[in-house]
């Protein structure tokens, strides 16, 4: 038995210790906001934050997390970056199929949490991480500007 | 492809559909996106056709027949109804289609089935006269309500007023009534020049879902008591399972079932990472068949040899008898493997039980899909229900239903719902592809005018085995889409086809298909013979030009957008790509820079667009931008290889996508028109390969005749 906090709640888990975060999330907690892409953190799909900062939960093991607070897709929203972020991300209609937008949020709203305006560069080093299939990337930039504009 | 039309009889037989039951409703920014499982829900006081429920509280709810895969058909299809029967887009709520050929048939496939860049094209016609069919029946319902003319009366969003008197009633008043009103056989469509809607930006529908995480895909299907399971199939088509050492696998914690079959092998676990662990801990030995020693060499080499085959003739002006003999200008090029690698693995849960199947998948083939269970099952359609997903990611790979067919074999061995999801690896490696393609080309020139062209095109038919009855056994329009007609008037044109289904791959379609071989092959030796004339590729172009004036528009504005013929320094180069496919005129300019080593950069992507008139322009600009990465993907570093027999790519590391700290600037000009509408979702795919391939060819003199680009062809010492 593990406990996690996960988005507020210490949430008890069955699981053996090895078992990637990512798996917890959504085989466990029903948690299926937070997505499976790649399995070897190549795509970014899979992001949470973990004490504020983005880690790819496909390679996190549960048993590695301790205290620290996990953060998901499904609360993200209760936090101002994450808000701007979302709201940014409809204004814009920046999502095609979305599946990938989980993870290009949760990395998006640690960015500009941790640099309230960053620019192109900024955005480049960290939005790299996270792939998108429906090509969405000319307005996940512009997204993220619209959201520090509003900050 | 027959040209679509709504039938009065399908309008009538959409009246007379039962009650049906809804299933994971959620509500989208005042729009529900639900999925149903029968259509007219007893509650509908008026159905008129198959698309449209108004209930007698005002809810109007729209039925889409087309899968959303995130190219924004929901929105573009709720565009055209809600326009014609004068509903605010707010007020509309969206349901998924549940799987029914007769009602739901894409009018170009004629089967239910979401891809080629179709729905729109195919749908124009028949949601604008489904909407104006029941906005007619709404206003004779008010007419007779008021004893007064139909033709006084006219419609604001959502109610009939009568002009004279200025008296309204809302469309929730007139549902019962208006369903005793006669079909109409003719209703009036709206006149451009009224639209509401329909070219006006409109906000996506089905997106507010996909911000918090609250959407669930196929692969968050969880129903009730669900086991999770990972599979392994043959790593060689053709491939069988000799033995399994399934000891280590069992002995892992969460395991629960280990199922071998002829060609896979699956474990069922307590969580999906339980049972790819075990999986990767179990020891199979395969009999590879004999695909064993395939390699991708031999791909190309049966390709070459199928090019002197005999081919059918798509299109002959003339032209053979003026390309033999000396000053004829040859080139060949050629298209790799590709995988879709969409980011939603593929996975479908399936619950078998007797007589009965349940499927909950995200697929672009509701009917194929039901079907496909069915078949594996031993039942018959009828006792399959599928539960369709907004799809994370299609791009043709979810026209193929062999995943679906695999997790049913899996799901007969299992009691209680299983959900099967490919790893990455299984994804990339295991799956059908787009085919290798090749192409020969011809072309003799006189007082620098194109005098004769040829292009042979060499490469499979999927649509033979996807949709037989759109086959003729002669020519596969789609893989001569873009070969056979192209923007420009050539004075002798001979265009065939050789059929040839390389071996050891399962072939798909892949978002651009056909043209994305024949409009890369074009466009590639179009500047091929500009330079062997002398000539710049735009003016060359607008000299070819002929009976498609609106192609020459677009050429025109993406070449002044992209600032054609302004000084670059060296190193770089500007490279058009004219086409039309689909139905859309589209013109690129890439601009590139080649460094030293032959690394190439594309800074800049300008692209104007007609594609008739614009539903959702906003969603145009999207397709295009999002289908150019798409296609820079694979002209960047797109290919899957075989070595004995196995895919030599896995994951994301090795078959490589574009980032974001690799994108180009992209613009994109959509060009005003009344045509009727183009597709939108492949061309921005197909308009790269050609576009980068002509720039590279500007900057270093270096004509590619492959993709993707090999950086080792271009280093500075072979610059021309």
């Amino acid at each position: 038995m593990t406990t996690i906090n996960v988005n507020g709640q210490q949430r008890e888990v069955k699981v053996d210790a090895e078992t990637p975060l990512l798996w917890v999330l959504r085989d466990d907690l029903g948690l299926t906001g937070t997505k499976f892409g790649c399995g070897i953190a190549q795509c970014g799909a899979c992001t949470v934050h973990l004490d504020g900062a983005p880690v790819r939960s496909c390679q996190l093991p549960v048993g590695e997390i301790g205290n620290k607070p996990v953060t998901t897709i499904e609360a993200i929203g209760t936090t101002p970056a994450g808000a701007r972020i979302q709201k940014a991300w409809l204004d814009l209609d920046v999502i095609q199929c979305g599946y990938c937008q989980s993870g290009q949020i949760m990395s998006a709203a640690a960015l500009l949490a941790s640099n309230p305006t960053p620019d192109d560069a900024a955005i480049d080093a960290a939005m790299a991480g996270n792939i998108c299939r429906c090509g969405t990337y000319v307005r996940i930039r512009e997204g993220i500007k619209e959201a520090a504009r509003h900050g | 492809m027959a040209d679509p039309a709504l039938s009065r009889r399908q309008v009538l037989r959409g009246a007379s559909l039962g009650a049906g039951a809804l299933v994971l409703g959620l509500t989208v920014r005042g729009v529900s996106v639900v999925a149903a499982t029968g259509a007219a829900p007893a509650s509908a006081a008026f159905a008129p056709d198959a698309f449209i429920r108004l209930a007698g509280d005002g809810n109007v709810t729209l039925v889409m027949p087309q899968t959303e895969m995130g190219q924004g058909i929901y929105t573009a299809l709720a565009m055209l109804i809600a326009e014609e029967l004068d509903v605010a887009l707010e007020a509309v709520k969206l349901e998924e289609a549940p799987a029914d050929d007769a009602l739901y048939g894409n009018p170009i496939f004629k089967v239910q089935a979401t891809g080629g860049s179709t729905s729109v094209r195919g749908y124009w016609p028949v949601m604008r006269k489904a909407g104006a069919s029941a906005r007619a029946m709404l206003i004779a319902a008010a007419a007779r309500q008021w004893h007064v003319p139909a033709a006084e009366c006219r419609t604001e969003p959502g109610e009939v007023v009568h002009q004279p008197s200025g008296r309204r009633l809302a469309y929730a008043a007139l549902a019962a009534q208006a369903a005793r009103e006669p079909v109409p056989a003719d209703p009036p469509l709206k006149s451009p020049e009224t639209f509401r809607l329909i070219g006006h930006s409109q906000r996506r529908l089905d997106t507010a879902h996909k911000v918090d995480g609250s959407l669930r895909y196929g692969i968050d299907a969880t129903p009730e008591g669900v086991r999770f399971a990972s599979l392994a199939c043959a790593p060689v088509v053709g491939g069988k399972v000799v033995r399994v050492d399934d000891r280590p696998a069992k002995a892992l914690p969460g395991v629960q079932q280990v199922i071998v079959l002829d060609d896979m092998v699956a474990v069922v676990a307590e969580t999906s990472w339980a049972a790819m662990r075990a999986l990767a801990a179990m020891d199979i030995t395969w009999n590879d068949g004999p695909n064993a020693a395939l390699g991708t060499a031999d791909l190309w080499a049966d390709l070459e040899k199928a090019s002197q085959a005999e081919a059918h003739v798509a299109l002959d002006t003339g032209a053979a008898a003026k390309l033999s003999g000396d000053g004829v200008i040859e080139a060949h090029y050629a298209l790799p493997l590709l995988a879709h690698a969409p980011m939603e693995p593929m996975n479908c849960t399936v619950h078998l039980t007797s007589g009965k199947c349940e499927v909950w998948v995200g697929t672009q083939v509701m009917t194929m899909t039901q079907r496909a269970a069915a078949q594996e099952a031993g039942l018959s359609p009828d006792q399959v229900t599928v539960h369709n997903h907004l799809i994370g990611g299609g791009f043709g790979r979810r026209l193929e239903v062999d995943g679906v067919r695999k997790a049913v074999r899996i799901a007969k061995h299992v009691d209680g719902p299983v959900k099967v999801v490919w790893s990455r690896e299984e994804d990339v490696a295991r799956a059908p592809y787009r085919s290798v393609y090749g192409a020969w080309l011809k072309a003799r020139i006189a007082n620098g005018k194109v005098e004769a062209w040829s292009h042979r095109v060499v490469g499979p038919s999927v649509v033979a085995r996807w949709l037989p009855p759109a086959y003729d056994g002669k020519i596969d329009s789609d893989a001569v889409d873009g070969a056979a007609e192209t923007p420009y008037d050539m004075p002798a044109l001979l265009v065939d086809w050789v059929r040839h289904e390389p071996r050891g791959v399962y072939t798909a379609f892949w978002r651009g298909v056909g043209p994305n071989m024949n409009v890369f092959a074009t466009e590639s030796f179009v500047d091929r013979v500009a330079r062997e004339a002398g000539q710049d590729p735009l003016a060359f172009r607008r000299n070819l030009i002929g009976k498609h004036q609106r192609a020459r528009a677009v050429l025109d504005l993406a070449a002044e957008k992209a600032g054609w013929g302004t000084p670059l320094p060296a190193g770089a180069g500007r490279g058009i790509n004219l086409q039309y496919v689909f139905g859309t005129y589209l013109c690129t300019v890439a601009e590139v820079v080649v460094a030293e080593d032959g690394t190439v950069a594309v800074k800049r992507l300008t692209t104007a667009v007609d594609c008739g008139s614009p539903v959702n322009p906003d969603g145009i600009v999207s397709q295009i931008q999002g289908g150019m990465v798409f296609g820079l993907s694979a002209a960047l570093y797109g290919q899957i290889t075989l070595a004995n027999g196995r895919t030599q790519e896995s994951n994301f590391h090795d078959y490589r996508v574009v980032r974001i700290d690799e994108m180009p600037q992209i613009e994109v000009h959509i060009v005003p028109s009344a045509e009727a509408p183009g597709g939108i979702g492949e061309p921005g795919t197909v308009t790269v390969q050609g576009a980068l391939n002509n720039a590279i060819y500007a900057a270093t003199g270096i004509q590619l005749s492959r993709m993707p680009v090999d950086p080792s062809l271009l280093s500075k010492s072979a610059w021309r």
